[in-house]
């Protein structure tokens, strides 16, 4: 685990945690937990670092960097979500191992680990099943990040309809939710979801 | 948008993955990135000062000239090195904004100099950071105002005028700055002697004269030489009415001018002579217009023209408007309540001249003001225990508020300006956010448009977009693939709200049919892209929204394609066998039909082949696993 070094103030009588650090494990290890070369390590973490000094990144953060990409909607909701899947051990900031474990799946994983990290995304309270009103959940911020000014104009019951269709595709036995091995399954039998997951590889 | 947010794109797009299963239609390809991936450190020689730094870090910011291929022009073969014959103090700084992504300023350089390497390295100064962005403001503001007063001794000993201003433009030019011209500065002389003529006048004529012979009574001079105090009065109300036409005439804006202060004080100067003419010598209307003449002295206020102080006192009286108030309202209060204490205390005594509460409110404002003219004495013992508490409490409310107004007046004048150039930045500072906003999203339509237009070709990347461009449109691009919705600006978005609520609310296809021409009932897709925007807008004009279980034609649709190499020609070779009648009107109508679950199992229901299949359109879910335009037909 990293290393944290917490400084403590003593500002009158309070106890004050004024800067976490947050070191990452060395490089080999990552290189081995990874599947990303020493110079691809590299390069990230003296982005990740410069961007983000502290080495954590928290969710408020996490929110604005990615809000930026999408200037016409809102992508707050998405990137909680997305905060969530990265945040594997769930101590509510992102430091640089989550980030690079998460990038390592969506970047270098087999179809496999990347429609399980899929999974993952959409089954919110990480239960298992994704429910209709999870799935409504996430169709709902992603259709934010849209915005306003979408041509043909977004209506209101979109995302529930696009929810139905997801759910008439993954859902076989029609139980109402949607469990690993049917998304899995549901969607290696798709080739067009099979053909796009090889889309984003060469993004590093 | 912010560059410095390149190093998350990576991340952005490689989230995107999450996307996949959920979208409706299939993602366009990636961009073909040519950049070598490795990163190399670039060597930065300013006028012999080595700088050292990573390309990825210059590339940050590519508008600017480090950041683009302008640098290139700097490049020197022999040294492998980028040369820049600048100062190397400035450089430090413009370097550590791309380190940092905050621009810092530097207190003890010029400012003309730092706006001069800004501008040589390409950066707009409003990126300056917040930390020092009010310093640098204030250092360009005091320089640029010492500049204009410079310029402007220069221009007021010579005053040239604009060669082609007409009359008008150079009376009013004439009125405002009176040191222009000779005529402008007689002018002005005249009116101020006239004023203080005017006032005097007025104030002398009340002083008592000598009675004229034959009389014991006093009287004022006023009533004595009336005749002379009357010339003497016509003769400035004409120069004051003559005056005021001409600055009407003269100002740019007349209603402005009008509604300004000064003119308003104008009119009520001379307001009352006129009057006077017009009111009859009647006894009972003439003690209405002596008041009228007390307005005559508003004619002194007429030297704020000519006092750059009373000026600044009328605006700084103005802006302290609040804590007056208070100061008015507290003092009221207390008032109230002192004469209404007063008055009863003193309310049982004989020949008491507490006679009532707003009479008593005179001796409690003579108390409280430490004034005590001793024409109201209480005589009860409570009166004077009252009395005695009223004249303290006088003294801390009258002597407290005083240096707090005037602190606060201070302070009240500095935090207005800090306040005005803090909102005027706050303001720039939004806008610019807004239209870098913007700037992104222009950006990614230009690019729909130019891919659109040049589908054909491969010269995606004939314009100048980086590689993060590039990559950003097509996470854009991704996302409008897997929710099958496009981004749109405002003004398009507007027209479809508009079409759309005056749509037809018909749920039957035929409408559309009869509209798009009665012989398109084909079932072809021709999607011609020239016509798409026409189209679009007689289309939406027939929108049907029809609610229902069943939503057979819920939006209109011509995708131009952005189909993959692969599959255009899979597509243009089904669109050979069903070119039915693709002739002018050779609209697509693509429905995408969202039904509640249909009979058919969802994979039976996918047509595999974009081919549409006439009857079936009730029910086809035009999914997008299979194709990206979507097409129909049974109209």
């Amino acid at each position: 685990c990293g290393v944290y070094l917490c400084t403590f103030s003593g500002v009158e009588d309070e106890l004050e945690l004024s800067a976490v650090r947050h070191r990452p494990e060395g490089l080999e290890q990552l290189e081995a937990q990874t599947r990303f070369s020493r110079k691809e390590l590299q390069i990230l973490y003296r982005g990740f670092k410069n961007e983000c000094p502290s080495g954590v990144v928290n969710e408020e953060t996490f929110k604005d960097i990615y809000s930026q990409f999408f200037p016409q909607g809102d992508a707050s909701t998405y990137a909680h979500f997305l905060f969530n899947a990265f945040d594997t051990d769930h101590n509510g900031s992102v430091s640089f191992e989550d980030f690079v474990m998460g990038l390592s799946i969506l970047l270098r994983g087999t179809v496999q680990e990347k429609l399980n990290w899929a999974f993952n995304l959409y089954d919110i309270n990480k239960d298992g099943y994704i429910t209709k009103e999870e799935m409504l959940d996430i169709m709902k911020a992603i259709y934010d990040m849209m915005g306003k000014c979408t041509y043909p104009v977004l209506k209101e019951e979109t995302p529930r309809q696009h929810v139905e269709v997801f759910f008439q595709k993954m859902d076989k036995n029609k139980d109402g939710v949607v469990t690993i091995d049917e998304f899995i399954d549901c969607c290696q039998n798709d080739e067009n979801i099979m053909r796009s997951m090889h889309l984003f590889e060469n993004v590093l | 948008m912010a560059a410095g947010v390149a190093t998350w794109l990576p991340f952005a797009r490689a989230a995107a993955v999450g996307w996949l299963p959920l979208a409706k239609k299939t993602m366009p390809k990636p961009p073909v990135d040519n950049s070598s991936r490795s990163d190399e450190i670039l060597y930065v020689n300013v006028s012999g000062v080595r700088f050292q730094t990573w390309k990825n870090t210059l590339d940050r910011y590519p508008e600017t000239l480090l950041g683009s291929s302008e640098k290139e022009f700097f490049y020197n073969e022999d040294t492998q090195e980028y040369f820049f014959d600048r100062d190397p103090e400035m450089f430090r700084h413009i370097l550590n904004f791309y380190r940092t992504g905050k621009l810092h300023y530097p207190r003890n350089e010029c400012i003309q100099a730092f706006d001069e390497e800004l501008a040589f390295y390409g950066i707009v100064p409003e990126i300056i950071g917040d930390c020092c962005m009010e310093e640098y403001r204030d250092r360009k503001k005091e320089n640029q105002e010492r500049l204009a007063e410079d310029t402007e001794a220069n221009e007021a000993s010579d005053a040239p005028l604009p060669p082609h201003s007409t009359s008008r433009e150079r009376l009013w030019r004439a009125f405002e700055n009176p040191h222009t011209s000779t005529m402008a500065l007689v002018f002005y002389y005249v009116t101020g002697f006239f004023i203080a003529v005017s006032v005097i006048a007025n104030v002398v004529e009340t002083v008592p004269c000598r009675p004229p012979k034959g009389s014991v009574k006093d009287l004022p001079c006023g009533e004595k030489y009336q005749l002379a105090f009357f010339c003497m009065d016509t003769a400035c109300v004409l120069i004051f009415t003559f005056e005021y036409l001409m600055r009407l005439f003269a100002a740019p804006s007349r209603c402005k001018f009008m509604r300004s202060v000064m003119s308003v004080i104008d009119v009520v100067a001379i307001m009352p002579y006129y009057i006077g003419l017009v009111m009859p010598e009647n006894e009972d209307v003439s003690g209405a217009f002596v008041t009228l003449r007390v307005f005559r002295v508003f004619r002194i206020f007429k030297f704020s023209r000519h006092s750059q102080g009373l000026r600044i006192l009328g605006y700084t009286l103005k802006s302290c408007a609040s804590e007056l108030g208070f100061l008015l309202f507290s003092l009221t209060m207390a008032i109230i309540i002192f004469a209404t204490v007063m008055f009863y205390a003193e309310k049982g005594t004989k020949g008491s001249t507490f006679t009532s509460i707003p009479a008593s409110f005179w001796y409690t404002i003579v108390t409280m003001t430490t004034l005590g003219y001793g024409d109201m004495v209480p005589n009860t013992i409570a009166g004077k225990i009252f009395g005695s508490i009223c004249s303290l409490s006088g003294v801390l409310v009258i002597a407290l508020p005083v240096p707090v107004i005037v602190s606060n007046f201070s302070r009240i004048y500095h935090q207005n300006q800090r306040a005005d150039k803090m909102r005027a930045q706050q303001k720039v500072r939004l806008a610019r956010i807004r239209m870098a906003k913007k700037g992104t999203t222009n950006a990614f339509l230009q690019y729909k448009e130019d891919r659109d237009r040049d589908s054909d070709s491969t010269a995606l990347c004939v314009k100048n977009r980086s590689a993060f461009e590039h990559q950003h449109h097509h996470l854009l691009h991704c996302l409008e693939k897997t929710t099958n919705h496009e981004f749109t600006d405002e003004m398009t978005y507007s027209e479809l709200c508009m079409t759309e609520s005056v749509g037809f609310r018909t749920s039957r296809s035929t409408s559309l049919s009869s509209q798009q021409g009665a012989q398109n009932n084909s079932t072809g897709c021709c999607p011609r892209r020239a016509r798409r925007r026409a189209a679009m807008r007689l289309a939406n004009s027939t929108v049907s929204v029809s609610r229902g279980s069943v939503q057979e034609l819920d939006m209109l649709h011509v995708k131009t394609t952005s189909i993959p190499p692969q599959t255009r020609s899979s597509l243009n070779a089904q669109a050979d066998d069903l070119k039915l009648n693709c002739g002018e009107q050779d609209f697509t109508a693509a429905i995408i039909s969202i039904p509640t679950p249909p009979a058919n199992t969802p994979d039976e229901s996918l047509p595999p082949s974009p081919a549409p299949i006439p009857g079936i359109l009730r029910n086809t879910r035009a999914t997008a696993y299979t194709h990206d335009t979507v097409k129909i037909s049974s109209l």
